[in-house]
């Protein structure tokens, strides 16, 4: 019987080695696990390269393992918030390398690694210093950059109800990176609001299918208005 | 010469002005993505009866006005990071297809903001040195280059009288050749193969002191 649902927070994070490459749900508090990331804080992992929208607010979740030295580098596309503090305090020192990049070109990098899409070209900054050091090529009259695949050691995901197969649906906003995150990793991890039976989620509403998935954990914590 | 010499009769638009001006032209049917700022403010002037369809890049489609104090929902946030609602009809989708929206060209328009917007359509929006501390580019590139039509809504010069309309943006570019309407609050201009072109103007003020207060050179008719 296929289970991935694990019970624990320590089987949850077991496994995920220094230096890894973590692919981050959310869109500022919403849908971020913050569970999980609270876990990766327990498990010690350092050296730690995070790609995910924003890079933490305040000292809780993210910004708490930054401040805590476990990462070396952060991929997004806003690094600012309303609350920003440990980010930036880090990066004026030169504590954190950051790597800024247009956040549909985020999402689709994610997709691409997910999708066996090694490379794509975008007119996505065309013209502008994101493009420095990037092939250019004409096609069809317009130019274009290429960008690369961006794939995860691992994913952490925040879904609305899981089941032991891994099928996934999320709550508004909610579903955001999370999606593109499960399927560009090695490793895909999930908090889930809720855990239903096997064929409780209707199949029409999986919006994750459970072959993205690897190991799902129940953490009902309520509403994201409290982060 | 001397601005005293242009002081005329005339009463720059308010920000509630500048957006109620940009959303007279948005017409029933469009998909629309608005940026942070005035361009936000642009929903509230669209009238209920004229179905103009909102989009927010973290995967609202049909996103309606902020909701009352006691009728927040949590988990429906805008780019911004507020509350707001869905509209009948709405859906939510992931990153990567709220981006395909934008960059695969089925938005019928983005209206953002920006420090400056040259003759030529190129947008400067989202740093303002080339060594900026922690740059923040958002979906702001994405929606630039992605979108059908470009639009941009900001204050015609700086807090210290520097034209936004520039011959060439000196700030680091967001997108090359794509805005093509900036409505400021002196002005609506059409951006042209020929540059700026003059739409309409703030009540009262004639085009020789807009031409005098703005950069770039500009074209009446």
């Amino acid at each position: 019987m296929i289970n991935k649902i694990v019970q624990s927070m320590a089987e949850a994070m077991d496994g995920i080695k220094d230096g890894a490459v973590i692919l981050l749900g959310g869109f500022g508090a919403v849908g971020q696990p913050n569970a999980l990331i609270d876990g990766l804080i327990e498990h010690g992992a350092k050296h730690l390269t995070i790609a995910c929208n924003n890079a933490g607010v305040g000292r809780v979740g993210l910004a708490r393992l930054m401040d805590l030295g476990r990462v070396d580098k952060i991929i997004c596309s806003f690094p600012r918030s309303s609350d920003p503090v440990v980010f930036e305090t880090l990066y004026r020192e030169g504590k954190i390398e950051l790597e800024i990049v247009p956040q549909g070109t985020l999402a689709e990098r994610m997709h691409a690694a997910g999708s066996g899409v090694p490379a794509f070209f975008t007119a996505t900054g065309v013209g502008t210093k994101m493009a420095a050091g990037k092939e250019h090529r004409e096609i069809n009259g317009r130019t274009y950059i290429l960008e690369q695949a961006l794939r995860g050691d691992v994913a952490l995901v925040e879904a609305w109800e899981a089941d032991r197969w891994g099928n996934l649906t999320y709550r508004r906003a909610g579903r955001n990176f999370n999606p593109v995150c499960a399927m560009a990793a090695d490793l895909t991890i999930v908090q889930s609001q809720h855990i239903r039976e096997l064929g409780e989620i209707d199949p029409d509403h999986v919006v994750t299918p459970g072959i993205f998935v690897d190991r799902v954990l129940h953490v009902p914590y309520g509403d994201p208005s409290g982060f | 010469m001397p601005d005293t010499a242009l002081a005329a009769d005339f009463k720059p638009l308010t920000r509630q002005q500048m957006a109620a001006r940009a959303a007279q032209d948005i017409p029933e049917g469009w998909y629309v993505n608005l940026g942070i700022g005035i361009p936000t403010m642009i929903a509230d002037y669209v009238p209920l009866d004229r179905e103009v369809i909102f989009h927010s890049e973290n995967g609202v489609l049909g996103m309606g006005p902020a909701p009352a104090e006691d009728k927040i929902d949590p988990w429906l946030i805008n780019a911004g990071k507020q509350y707001v609602t869905l509209r009948a009809g709405g859906s939510f989708c992931h990153h990567a297809d709220s981006f395909a929206m934008i960059r695969g060209g089925h938005l019928d328009l983005c209206v953002l903001g920006a420090f400056q917007v040259a003759e030529n359509g190129d947008i400067a929006n989202w740093a303002t040195s080339e060594n900026d501390t922690a740059p923040a580019v958002g979906g702001a590139m994405d929606l630039a280059a992605g979108a059908k039509r470009l639009w941009v809504v900001m204050d015609h010069t700086t807090k210290t009288g520097e034209s936004k309309l520039v011959r060439k943006c000196t700030y680091p570019l967001t997108a090359v050749g794509a805005v093509k309407r900036v409505y400021t609050n002196l002005a609506t201009l059409d951006v042209t193969p020929e540059g700026f072109r003059v739409i309409d103007m703030a009540p009262g003020l004639s085009f020789e002191s807009l031409q005098a207060r703005t950069d770039a050179p500009l074209r009446q008719g």
